[in-house]
């Protein structure tokens, strides 16, 4: 009986808390969907009293939205991709692999993840410049590819792999690189979607460096082309929240479909309690 | 750090030819770190370097750069703005941080009472972490419209009158503060949820069987359970709130007046706007040096705290 009460008692706060801790979310399709003067008039309302889909053309019409989101995805993916594939490498040598020099080369790495990324983005803006990297792909990417975060935690996770699966291969003649691919990157699955869902979702939330590195629409990202639409429109908020809903999406559904695996990642990487 | 102890190549004739076992096994390290390095290199640890360069110079990026010494660093002293950037963004790492942790914590251990379709709740109560921060950024400056903006609007309900929050010189940083952490909580929670769900269930049946009070097998079994997960989102979080950037840009740009510059903002203002590269750098470091030493701090700490189980 007392069980009973408990449950239902916990579910009702879980659907108070989801409910209010969506407003916002569920707000900006709304709003999305309302006509130009119930969107902007002075007293705000919640509900649509006409629905107007067509906010969907006309947002795309303003601004090169699906350029943007293109663009976006460019980004994100390249970063992403570079970054999950050279870790990965980087991190088997330093789980598995003997050589001089190692232990402070992995510090050095270590020691980087303090650094704020505001620290090197002049430098980095610099660097760009000069290589002529302004507003082209090479430059928005390569600088977001590389960083400790991703070997560190590859590291962490491929230490925990027992040593004796891998061993087993190798005496069947794999050779270390046989060994990395068929044994070490099967079992690491998790680990490494783990790093490639957080680096694409914060890529995807980068603001500051394509605001810095990218100056016109072929490599103006969604972020960045947002605020355009909120400089050259003013507030015409239905529009403006169209195209932050069509932002939005494609990062909620990747969210959605790769969550499991993260929750996973995380307890198997050792910050599950114990 | 484990020491590889391959067994004893199994045809040792054909391996007297080869290199030694050794430097053969270092190539191969070498090869497999050489294209992270290469990246590390040009983009991570040559900037830091560079960053340091930098802030002895006068540069404005497009006329030759000339020495300054450290006069970029005696100017952070007389600017007012630099102090209240620096003021303004620990004021909100103090109270975001904080909250963004009591509330995560509250959420995990809600969502870890055992209910049957609570992947519905988990998944939904992600979404403010899946959005894209510059999109509800935005619906953030539509909920804190002064007269009838949705906030406003319930606190009337209670016979509240709320400030005109986005540009009011009291609430505007407060306002920022409670966007972050609803779009941040989500990543705790997370963290935390798989914290609780790695405790082991006999601790707890223990403390029944003993009579153990609900909060007392909290503070004596949970906390110093998770007290390692703890201690990675408070970290991460001093760090990232540090940082912040997008949602002040967007809602305040900054303002009334400089009540919401937050460092990052001040320094994306003096190295791209105002084009003074060498004070913008000087400024990123003094961050640096900051964050060095609160998380230099918190490490202290969690020699006393963190509980870790081996």
């Amino acid at each position: 009986m007392t069980t009973e009460i408990k449950r239902r008692l916990v579910v009702f706060t879980c659907f108070v808390v989801t409910a209010v801790t969506l407003i916002p979310v569920v707000m900006m399709v709304l709003v999305a969907f309302q006509s130009d003067a119930e969107s902007m008039a002075a007293k705000p309302s919640f509900w649509p009293s006409s629905w107007h889909p067509e906010n969907l053309t006309r947002a795309f019409d303003l601004v090169p939205l699906g350029k943007y989101l293109l663009n976006t995805i460019y980004f994100a993916a390249g970063t992403t991709i570079l970054e999950t594939v050279t870790a990965a490498l980087a991190a088997y040598a330093f789980a598995r692999l003997n050589f001089p020099g190692r232990s402070w080369l992995f510090g050095i790495y270590l020691a980087t993840l303090m650094i704020p990324s505001q620290v090197t983005l002049i430098p980095q803006f610099v660097l760009v410049a000069k290589l002529h990297g302004i507003d082209t792909w090479p430059g928005m990417i390569l600088p977001h590819a590389f960083t400790a975060i991703g070997v560190f935690l590859l590291r962490q996770f491929f230490l925990g792999i027992p040593r004796d699966y891998e061993e087993a291969a190798r005496l069947d003649g794999a050779n270390r690189w046989q060994a990395f691919v068929r044994v070490i990157v099967p079992l690491a699955v998790p680990a490494i979607a783990t790093l490639a869902v957080f680096k694409f979702i914060g890529q995807w939330n980068n603001l500051l460096w394509p605001l810095v590195i990218s100056n016109s629409d072929a490599t103006r990202t969604a972020s960045v082309g947002l605020q355009v639409f909120q400089d050259t429109n003013g507030t015409q908020w239905n529009l403006l929240l169209m195209a932050a809903t069509v932002t939005t999406i494609p990062l909620i559904v990747l969210f959605f479909l790769t969550q499991r695996w993260f929750v996973r990642g995380i307890t198997m990487s050792g910050l599950g309690g114990r | 750090m484990a020491v590889d102890i391959a067994p004893a190549p199994p045809a040792p004739a054909k391996q007297a030819a080869a290199p030694p076992r050794r430097s053969r096994e270092a190539l191969t390290a070498w090869l497999f770190i050489l294209p992270s390095l290469i990246g590390f290199l040009i983009f991570t640890a040559g900037p830091v370097v560079a960053a340091g360069v930098i802030s002895l110079l006068d540069w404005n990026l497009f006329s030759a750069p000339t020495w300054a010494g450290l006069r970029n660093f005696a100017r952070l002293g007389p600017d007012p703005t630099f102090w209240s950037a620096l003021g303004n963004t620990a004021y909100f790492t103090l109270l975001s941080v904080p909250l963004t942790i009591v509330v995560s914590l509250l959420l995990a251990l809600l969502l870890n009472q055992g209910l049957r379709r609570i992947a519905v709740f988990r998944s939904l109560l992600l979404l403010p972490y899946a959005t894209i921060t510059v999109a509800v950024a935005f619906v953030w400056i539509w909920l804190y419209i002064p007269h009838d903006g949705l906030v406003n609007a319930v606190l009337g309900w209670f016979g509240i009158s709320g400030p005109a929050w986005l540009i009011s010189d009291s609430w505007a940083m407060p306002a920022l503060i409670l966007m972050s952490v609803w779009k941040s909580f989500g990543f705790g929670m997370v963290v935390f949820l798989a914290g609780l769900q790695a405790i082991p269930q006999q601790l707890y049946e223990a403390g029944r069987v003993d009579g153990t009070s609900p909060w007392n097998s909290f503070r004596h079994i949970t906390l110093p359970m998770l007290s390692p997960a703890l201690f990675f989102v408070v970290v991460t979080s001093v760090i990232g709130s540090f940082q912040v950037f997008d949602q002040a840009l967007i809602m305040t740009n900054g303002g009334p007046g400089t009540r919401t510059t937050t460092l990052v903002m001040y320094i994306y203002r003096t190295g791209f706007e105002n084009y003074d590269q060498g004070y913008a750098a000087a400024q990123s470091l003094v961050l640096f040096a900051f964050i060095v030493l609160i998380t230099a701090g918190q490490f202290l700490f969690q020699r006393r705290l963190v509980h870790y189980d081996n």
